[in-house]
């Protein structure tokens, strides 16, 4: 059975330097699309990835991953709305880039589907009351 | 028989008032036919909910032992500079205001994530606010330095006075140019890749009465959360602007200047806001209650969003450069199906004002006036008018010799 998942990836400072996802398509035959990538000045890690292949592959990379000292998270959870401070505007729609927001068209609330989301963050600094909020 | 305001207000003090929102009221009228309506109808309310930059809140905090001559110095209230041109201990916090060492633009796009707006949220919620201030002294007002917390409670006075707000229509900003904008209308992506858009459209108040043949200086309304009243023409009130056959601005026209104490308004209907690119402001929630007096004002207030036209400006070039060019009109129900036709182009449209709180909004002043702990008053004054010759004129810049 096939699985896609978008999964957020946390390398320590000792991993950096490996080839960590190349092992992921050679040896568990998975195919990858990463959708951000950045190294903090502590120089720890931090991959965002859309993980696809076959069921009993995907569990063993995920496995090795955890092996190889790399945390995961699931990316659904990263970034999320303050449903306090959200109004319900609408001034994130138009700027998210996979269309995971959307306005029913009968409330004319602002419906935000975190699986489409692929935490660019491109919402954050675009809502006027600072309602998303990013945590990786 | 036409209504006044006066019995009106006899019907809202019995609990019988017969009201609904500016939304409902298009069903009613549809149901009932106008005359019906316009006889068992006694207000229709309305509301918006958006970033009105130029609001603002005036202080007095109360004078320390010894004085302090607040006026002519320097005070910041959570590090967010605030006007002193006053009386002692008198000040004035506009939406926009900024802390001295916001980076602002300095790397494109700056935040702006605190400033004016965001201390008049803080204070309505009930938060406390440190105040640091410089002074220069004098006999009867010796001191000159002051730090201290403070909280909206203890203060004599906390006045919301926005000089301008809702807007009676606005623009629909897109980008013709390559590069992507960051305005006051939001970002906007290169290429017309998207159009926004801010107004309720149909609930806003001033679509609804056109003509303001209802609305005027001294109605009460709803304020941030509380009561206050219209109290001016807000700035840049231009109500000669070219308009539909029902009389609905093509384009921005009146503005309201609203008034009302701050103390018992509320942060969910004040929020600091933080444009990117562009500043920080204040997203403010306004409701206006519309008395049906005739069968006139009630057609008014059935206006839908098919009836309003809004104009679609560049912001790339034709908005900075003061430029007269328009790429077309839209209506409201255009721009609320997500997409407009903009030269040929299916654009997506995304909106900057809330209508989901506009809803709220005339909805809980429908609830206050329905309770009888709102009535409504007769304007001390109408707004300036189509005749009135009030306009918005640019600057013409003079240039001064040396």
């Amino acid at each position: 059975m096939a699985v896609s998942k978008r999964i957020v990836l946390r390398f320590p400072r000792r991993l950096v330097e490996r080839p960590i996802i190349y092992r992921l398509v050679k040896d568990y035959d998975l195919e990858f699309n990463i959708l951000k990538a950045s190294i903090t000045p502590e120089e720890e890690g931090l991959l965002v990835l859309e993980l696809k292949g076959d069921q009993k592959e995907y569990d063993k990379g995920i496995n090795f991953l955890v092996k190889a000292g790399v945390k995961i998270q699931s990316l659904s959870q990263d970034v999320t709305r303050n449903e306090e401070r959200c109004t319900h505007c609408g001034a994130c729609v138009t700027v998210c880039p996979t269309g995971a927001f959307r306005v029913d068209p009968k409330t004319r609330k602002v419906l935000f589907d975190n699986k489409k989301c692929i935490a660019c963050g491109l919402c954050i600094s675009a809502c006027p009351p600072r309602a998303m909020e990013v945590h990786f | 028989m036409p209504k006044t305001i006066a019995e009106i207000n006899e019907k809202i003090k019995e609990g019988k008032a017969v009201v609904f929102t500016a939304e409902e009221i298009i069903e009613v009228v549809k149901e009932k036919g106008v005359k019906k309506a316009a006889q068992e109808v006694d207000v229709v309310t309305t509301g918006t909910f958006g970033t009105m930059c130029s609001s603002g809140a005036y202080f007095n905090i109360g004078h320390s032992k010894p004085r302090i001559k607040l006026g002519g110095g320097r005070v910041y209230f959570n590090d967010v500079l605030v006007y002193t041109g006053l009386g002692a201990v008198d000040l004035f916090l506009g939406a926009n205001a900024l802390p001295d060492d916001d980076p602002r633009n300095r790397v494109h796009p700056g935040e702006f994530n605190y400033g004016g707006g965001h201390v008049i949220e803080e204070l309505v919620a009930g938060k406390d606010i440190r105040l640091v201030a410089t002074a220069y002294g004098t006999d009867c007002y010796p001191r000159k330095r002051l730090e201290t917390w403070i909280n909206i409670k203890d203060m004599n006075q906390a006045t919301l006075f926005n000089i301008r707000n809702a807007y009676q229509n606005y623009n629909v900003a897109v980008n013709l140019s390559e590069k992507t904008l960051y305005t006051y209308m939001g970002i906007l992506k290169p290429r017309l890749g998207n159009a926004n858009y801010s107004s309720a459209g149909q609930l806003s108040p001033l679509f609804n009465d056109p003509y303001y043949k209802t609305i005027g200086i001294g109605t009460r309304i709803f304020l941030g959360g509380g009561t206050g009243f219209i109290a001016w023409q807000g700035t840049q009130h231009n109500p000669d602007v070219p308009r539909t056959d029902k009389g609905v601005p093509k384009m921005g026209a009146a503005t309201l200047a609203t008034i009302g104490d701050l103390k018992q308004m509320s942060p969910r209907w004040l929020i600091g806001t933080s444009v990117l690119g562009y500043g920080c402001s204040l997203t403010v929630g306004v409701g206006v209650p519309i008395p049906i007096l005739s069968e006139e004002i009630l057609e008014y207030t059935t206006v839908t969003d098919a009836d309003i036209l809004a104009s679609v400006i560049d912001y790339s070039d034709t908005f900075p450069n003061l430029k007269p060019d328009i790429l077309g009109e839209v209506s409201y129900a255009e721009l609320k199906s997500g997409k407009i036709k903009v030269k040929g182009k299916e654009v997506p449209t995304a909106s900057l004002s809330s209508y989901p709180r506009a809803v709220e909004i005339a909805t809980i002043l429908k609830d206050w006036i329905k309770s009888g702990k709102f009535t409504l008053t007769e304007p001390v004054e109408p707004l300036p008018g189509v005749e009135s010759g009030v306009t918005i004129k640019s600057l013409e810049e003079r240039p001064i010799e040396y």
